[in-house]
């Protein structure tokens, strides 16, 4: 029997973001081309590593500088051909690239899968599959006890909603098809309008999607905000951070009049620092812009650092006092520095690498199913677009049931007992 | 060869061959194969083993009986009417004696998508019978033995043969095709006698047989409606329906010269839920004495009345039981209530006020093998030599028998003359979705076929059931020289339409002149190819190009669906690939689940009950994880 043409599968290959370097592992016939889409160069040679510009081609952003190297067939774990993307080991950097290889045309391997297919291709010998049951099986149950901690939460909540109106779609059309006619009181009219209802369901899935996108802060970074009056320091702090020369740093005051954004690694987790304008009054309209802005921005941001060079009434967020090393005092609580000296510097960055942990809390495995479920109900979206678009029930049917079984990914398997069990629960069925 | 010398050895007593006369005595007691029971499963599989070349007998009470439908008289339907439709592929007899006994036929689905019409036709059930008889006479190679099984002769672990009333009769392979005959209790309220079937006995000694033996049994119910006296019914009160105009066939014989006849249509009222309501505890069902399982979407009135009373009233289809026989089956009056309860709601009911009940309905319990004991070339894993079909194996439905009679009959015809197992996987064939789904995950109420069970749906059609499978049965000897000549006089047929309809060509321009809708992107596509979009019907097709007319009507049909479902198979062709490379993975039948390292023990267990013959059907056990999978890995192997 022919096998037909084989999926190409992505995943992450080393330990759990944050990690140094992270390991990207693409395997299967689109590999090569996935990876000249994500360098916009031709393919290095085989088997050696080459620095190169990853680039998410659909929207033309960076995703990170990697080494890169390529497997050709069958000289590769797998057997087939084999891309590995080193990457710095930050979780919105992983996420980003693999997000940006399922974009073109792979898609996350299933638990074992790699292993499977180095099976297939005579690559492993069979002792060496015996150890990975065992490796499978922890990786299942750590998805199992995140499945559980999902199903508690909102997201749990919104697909087994989803879950259960894809079944009733299902069923109702499952049940116009095996019993129509004379063979059930199953109106006649019952897939009428269930077209409309598809679509509305695409819709909603599309808009769940569009919202976990923008709460997505793994994906985008952290902001920081930097406010304070002007002349406090705030470009110079924010360049003794990143540790680069971002902000035009002068003595004068009101010299950010726009926003710079300046990329932080927070130990593994991206976080962009905002350097505002200095919050004062000013005629300049181009500085009023400026402050608008800031303050706009600082509002919206998860962090605040109100940096000052003296005493401040009411902080807008964390209190940093800049200049320590002209002898300003540091209340209690606040941070001292010297973005000057870098006296301080050292620790505020810690601070924030506690603080950023907490918020995206990297350690816990939400990493890789983040994507799984962006997938999930992409797929899901997909089917029930097609369902909609379709007058043949047939077809109607076979877009739900796509739709059913990526839902089955997050939310558990759909299978045709369960559409059978609903049809019998709610149609009286049979002569 | 040797194994079998010993079991050849005790031939002595005498059989009668139907072939050389009815009655008349042959001398030969040891066969190839034997089929015990001529059922709808029976019959199929004795046919079968005995075209292929196997010599074969066929075990019954009552070769008058073979093919009863002991049920409603008909044949086909949704998803049924497709594996009719493959068994005639594969050379089966259902179809083609179906379309002998006709009373009238209708296609199912008609105003829904093509992957799911379903031909079925009411028929005649004496003409059935005999037409059935008819085939089976002119079989080589099979002889009908008139007797009833008690016993299985087993030789170590291995099935060579059955003892009938005292007699021995040997063979390479046996297949047990006993229906509800095993153990069978029939229950009208509290009244409760053994039987298999109303005036049949039930195989009782053959039921502790195979207990014996150990193999895993459990009991399931099914139900039948009374029987009616037409002469008493009121026929103008009910409404009519009649076969379709074009009369479907459901085989590639010929069909029935005779005129169609309609059914009639009526319904249950208040009056009647009001006297089943008033008599539930008197139904064996809900009176305690049934404990067993029947099938949800064939429920007894009883259970409509409980769970849809809510309903103004449950349709009622009076269909006539043959030309020259005035018993009406009225299907969906199953119900195990007494008599005299019986008697009283059909009173109830527009148009049966006088009806007389000839038969009293009853409910039937029986015995069946969980079916995941078995290989998918249904044969017992634990008596190799032995092979179950039909209900058996815990499904309900003629068609659904049929189909897996003629599978194990082929696999015994196959083990019998030393060929390899044939298995249809599920992009094959309804037959494979409904083996895999038997041997893999085992049956918790009576199993029938539904298109939903089939994930490959769009490839496996009524209409293209010659085409996946003929060649498949020409290859394995399965197909009769008329039946092929046919066949490929057809597909020469289809290839020739099939090349026309990829050459004539039009532009959307040419289709907006004609005033059809079509999308003006200026791309000239062929026949073949504007037949996917819905506009372009055939009969658009044929307004387009006049040539099509000349070709014959349902290639182009077939060829149409093949085009709108084109985009859509392709896209699943992914997942047919991935299915069978995993069926292409082996796990040997003797493989312990229990010692196989990193499995757990509940994973052991649940391999263990459905013994998967390949990775794929491991997959496809409810509860089976990928970790399960890698453990299997270094325990399989390729198939060659």
């Amino acid at each position: 029997m022919t096998a037909g043409p084989l999926e190409t599968i992505v995943a992450l290959a080393s330990g759990r973001p944050p990690v140094a370097v992270a390991v990207v592992r693409i395997s299967g016939p689109r590999a090569f081309a996935i990876l000249t889409a994500l360098t916009a160069r031709t393919l290095p040679p085989p088997r050696q590593l080459h620095l190169r510009r990853l680039r998410d081609p659909a929207s033309g952003e960076a995703l990170d500088d990697a080494l890169v190297v390529r497997f050709a067939a069958p000289a590769s774990a797998t057997g087939d051909d084999s891309v590995e993307l080193h990457l710095h080991g930050g979780v919105a950097v992983v996420e980003g690239v693999i997000d940006a290889v399922i974009g073109l045309g792979a898609r996350l391997a299933e638990a074992g899968e790699f292993t499977r297919r180095a099976f297939d291709n005579g690559k492993l010998d069979l002792d060496r599959v015996e150890g990975l049951a065992d490796l499978i099986d922890a990786g299942t149950a750590a998805q199992r006890s995140q499945a559980l901690a999902l199903a508690g939460g909102a997201l749990g909540q919104v697909t087994e909603a989803l879950r259960s109106r894809v079944l009733t779609l299902l069923a109702n059309a499952e049940a116009a098809l095996d019993f129509a006619e004379d063979e059930a009181d199953v109106a006649l009219n019952l897939a009428q309008g269930q077209g409309a209802v598809c679509r509305a369901l695409a819709v909603e899935i599309e808009a769940l999607l569009q919202d976990a996108k923008r709460g997505a802060r793994v994906r985008d970074g952290l902001v920081i905000a930097l406010v304070g009056l002007p002349n406090v320091g705030k470009s110079s702090l924010a360049n003794a951070l990143s540790r680069r020369d971002a902000s035009i740093v002068t003595p004068l005051a009101g010299t950010t009049r726009d926003l710079i954004e300046v990329a932080l690694d927070l130990g593994g987790v991206a976080a962009v620092l905002v350097d505002t304008a200095g919050l004062r009054e000013s005629d300049d309209p181009v500085e009023q812009e400026g402050v608008r802005r800031a303050r706009a921005r600082a509002a919206s941001a998860d962090l605040v650092i109100h940096i000052a060079d003296g005493p401040v009434t009411t902080p807008l967020g964390w209190l940093v006092i800049n200049k320590i090393d002209v002898g300003v005092a540091v209340p209690d609580g606040a941070v001292g520095v010297s973005a000057l000296t870098g006296a301080g510097v050292p620790e505020l960055r810690a601070r924030l690498e506690t603080w950023a942990a907490g918020v995206v809390r990297p350690g816990e495995p939400a990493l890789v199913s983040r994507s799984r479920h962006r997938e999930a109900l992409i797929a899901a979206m997909a089917g029930l677009t097609d369902a909609g678009a379709s007058d043949d029930p047939v077809l109607r049917a076979e877009g739900l049931r796509a739709a059913a079984t990526a839902l089955g990914r997050i939310t558990g398997r759909i299978g045709v007992e369960d559409v059978l069990g609903e049809i019998f629960g709610r149609f009286c069925v049979g002569k | 060869m040797e194994r079998y010398s010993a079991a050849f050895a005790s031939a002595n007593s005498s059989t009668w061959n139907i072939g050389a006369g009815w009655g008349k005595p042959v001398d030969m007691e040891s066969f190839d194969v034997i089929v015990v029971g001529a059922g709808h499963a029976g019959c199929e599989a004795a046919a079968v083993a005995a075209r292929i070349g196997a010599r074969t007998a066929l075990v019954t009470l009552d070769i008058g009986d073979a093919g009863t439908l002991s049920c409603n008289p008909a044949i086909g339907g949704i998803g049924k009417g497709h594996l009719v439709r493959e068994v005639d592929a594969l050379g089966g007899l259902m179809g083609r004696v179906a379309d002998q006994a006709r009373l009238q036929a209708r296609l199912l689905n008609r105003s829904k998508g093509p992957a799911v019409h379903g031909p079925r036709a009411q028929v005649d059930r004496r003409r059935y019978r005999r037409a059935m008889a008819d085939a089976l006479a002119g079989q080589e190679r099979l002889t009908i033995i008139h007797a009833a099984v008690e016993s299985l002769l087993v030789s170590g672990e291995r099935v060579y043969g059955v003892v009938a009333q005292g007699r021995r009769l040997e063979a390479r392979a046996v297949v047990l095709t006993t229906g509800t005959f095993l153990g069978g209790v029939m229950h009208s309220g509290d009244q409760r006698e053994p039987g298999g079937r109303r005036g049949a006995p039930a195989a009782n000694a053959l039921a502790r047989a195979l207990r014996e033996a150990g193999l895993p049994i459990a009991r399931l119910k099914t139900g039948t409606p009374p029987r009616l006296d037409g002469r008493t019914i009121d026929w103008a009160a009910v409404e009519w329906q009649a076969g379709d105009a074009d009369d479907p066939q459901l085989g590639s014989g010929g069909t029935s010269a005779l005129p169609p006849i309609p059914c009639g249509i009526t319904r249950t009222t208040a009056a009647t839920h009001a006297v089943i309501r008033a008599n539930l505890d008197r139904s064996a069902l809900y009176g305690g004495h049934i404990s067993s399982i029947g099938p949800r979407y064939c429920p007894s009135i009883e259970d409509k009345i409980v769970r849809f009373g809510d309903r103004e009233g449950h349709q009622i289809f009076l269909e006539p039981e043959g030309y020259d026989d005035a018993t009406i089956y009225p299907n969906g009056l199953s119900t195990s209530l007494p008599v005299e309860v019986q008697a009283e709601f059909v009173a109830t009911i527009p148009g049966l006020e006088q009806a007389r009940i000839t038969q009293p309905g009853y409910a039937i319990e029986y015995d069946h093998v969980d079916p995941r004991a078995l290989t998918p070339d249904l044969a017992v894993t634990a008596l190799p030599g032995l092979f179950l079909a039909g209900q058996i194996n815990g499904t309900t439905g003629y068609e659904e028998a049929a189909a897996q009679g003629l599978m194990a009959g082929w696999n015994a015809a196959n083990l019998a003359l030393q060929r390899a197992p044939a298995v249809l996987d599920r992009a094959t064939a309804y037959i494979g979705v409904m083996i895999d789904d038997l041997v893999t995950q085992g049956v918790s109420e009576p199993y029938r076929m539904f298109t939903s069970r089939a994930e490959y749906r769009l490839r496996l059609r009524a209409d293209n059931a010659d085409i996946r499978l003929t060649p498949i049965g020409i290859a394995a000897g399965l197909i009769a020289a008329d039946q092929a000549a046919r066949f490929e006089a057809m597909r020469a047929q289809r290839a020739r339409t099939s090349t026309l309809l990829h050459e004539l060509r039009a532009s959307p321009a040419t289709l907006a002149a004609a005033g059809i809708e079509a999308r003006q992107d200026g791309v000239v596509r062929s026949a073949y190819e504007w037949l996917r979009f819905p506009a372009v019907t055939v009969d658009v097709a044929r307004g387009l190009w006049p040539q099509l007319a000349a070709e014959p009507a349902e290639i182009v049909e077939s060829l149409a669906v093949d085009a709108r479902y084109a985009s859509y198979v392709d896209r699943q062709a992914d997942d047919v690939a991935h299915m069978r490379r995993d069926e292409a993975l082996q796990i040997a039948d003797t493989l312990a689940f229990g010692t196989v390292a990193g499995l757990s023990a509940e994973m052991a267990e649940r391999l263990t009950a459905a013994r998967p013959a390949t990775l794929g059907a491991a997959a496809r056990i409810p509860g089976v994880t990928p970790a399960a999978l890698a453990a299997l890995l270094p325990h399989i192997r390729r198939a060659a």
